[in-house]
């Protein structure tokens, strides 16, 4: 029974320094940060081979159309 | 004490309270919409004999290692579609496998409670050593570079391996509920890991220490992701839904549902810009979500059970989902 308090005292005594920690951090603003993340989706995106498509002559996966076989 | 810990966690609530000025979803209202995005299969991979649990790209965009209850790792080259190599297990119970970034090495393992890694590189390919410490199961792993590795267990710990000598250098402890997966920042500073306790944390890698937990889901999280830009994290959950967590808001800023899913999401892949996120589901679906605006904007269909994993490679040229139907597919 001691024994069991004792475990919980010392779990407990971690929870709480953990969310000391946690409670302790600094956050921006919800409008700043997904402003962040739009731009940067945004800037990336006409990099992005599957929003923007792949064509065919630059798909590894799909040989060109046209293909010779005589 | 427990007072104190109640009034901590009102305090934080609080404060990320007052950090929701908006959501992610009204701040994306003037974004055009994702186009409908229609992949279509590029290649079957078939060879695997049962269940694939887990699958991991090369750096190099075309090697990838698949996993499956059948016993075996295989590597295949995804542009011909053939095997490359078959690395037999001693345990077939294998959840979880990874590439490092060199090509040089891969990792697998799971019910046996151990990582093991394997030389792809030697005439013969090897076992290069069996990382045993974990008390239970080996969810995850991802290689760090090839000395160092991150695995996460059914033990509810993380831990950070040295290759060299085989032993863990730094054990991650905090969540409650069984890791089922973890994800490394792009900087490789930090990772993140998601638990059945359904609690995603942040920790810094080099002092072991959690910096940051993320609430909102109701299951266990089986998938988890870093977007792109490394400042905010996606979750997937038993509970059917995807969750993305602003890392610097540190709070949930959207989250993908639909009200007609009722399937456990499995596994989630991003695309190079974090735009699309490839969510992989029980009912044997990829669905297929704008991140911005929280829309669903296609699915991959064509799986005859459970997609169980699915990834992107590091170019983004397609997007990968493996399955219990024993089959990988390549879409793009």
């Amino acid at each position: 029974m001691s024994n069991n308090s004792a475990g919980g005292l010392v779990s407990m005594q971690k929870s709480v320094k953990q969310l000391r920690f946690e409670a302790g951090i600094r956050r921006m603003k919800v409008s700043q940060a997904a402003a962040d993340l739009k731009a940067f989706c945004l800037q990336n995106a006409h990099k992005d081979p599957l929003l923007m498509g792949v064509p065919s002559s630059d798909n590894p996966f799909r040989p060109p159309k046209s293909c010779a076989l005589f | 004490m427990k007072k104190e810990a109640e009034a901590l966690k009102t305090q934080i609530e609080a404060a990320r309270k007052a950090a929701c000025d908006t959501d992610m979803a009204s701040a994306a209202s003037g974004v055009a919409p994702a186009p409908r995005v229609q992949l279509k299969t590029r290649r079957t991979l078939k060879g695997h004999l049962a269940k694939i649990y887990a699958m991991h790209w090369s750096t190099d965009n075309k090697l990838m290692v698949s996993a499956s209850q059948d016993g075996k790792l295989l590597i295949w080259d995804s542009h011909s579609g053939n095997k490359v190599n078959a690395v037999p297990l001693k345990s077939s119970w294998v959840m979880t496998c990874a590439y490092a970034p060199s090509g040089n090495l891969v990792a697998s393992g799971g019910l046996d409670n151990m990582c093991t890694v394997y030389n792809l590189k030697t005439p013969v390919i090897k076992t290069v050593k069996e990382l045993d410490a974990h008390t239970g199961y080996l969810s995850c792993a991802r290689f760090l570079s090839d000395t160092e590795i991150l695995t996460s267990s059914g033990d509810t710990t993380c831990a950070l391996w040295d290759l060299e000598t085989g032993k863990q250098k730094t054990v991650f402890l905090n969540h409650v509920g069984d890791c089922m997966c973890l994800a490394l920042s792009p900087d490789m500073n930090s990772f993140v890991s998601g638990a059945c306790d359904s609690l995603a944390k942040l920790w810094d890698i080099r002092d072991g220490q959690c910096k940051q937990t993320f609430q909102g889901h109701t299951s266990d999280i089986n998938a988890i992701s870093f977007y792109p830009s490394g400042n905010a994290i996606i979750t997937g959950s038993d509970d059917c839904t995807c969750k993305m967590y602003d890392l610097r808001a540190d709070q949930e800023v959207i989250g993908y549902q639909d009200a007609a899913l009722n399937s456990g999401v499995t596994s989630l892949a991003l695309s190079v810009s974090g735009r699309l996120v490839f969510a992989g589901y029980d009912d044997f679906n990829c669905n297929i979500w704008d991140s911005l605006k929280g829309e669903k904007v296609g699915v991959l269909s064509g799986h005859d059970n459970r997609v169980s994993c699915t990834g992107v490679p590091v170019d983004g040229m397609c997007v990968c989902t493996g399955s219990w139907d024993s089959f990988l597919k390549i879409w793009n």
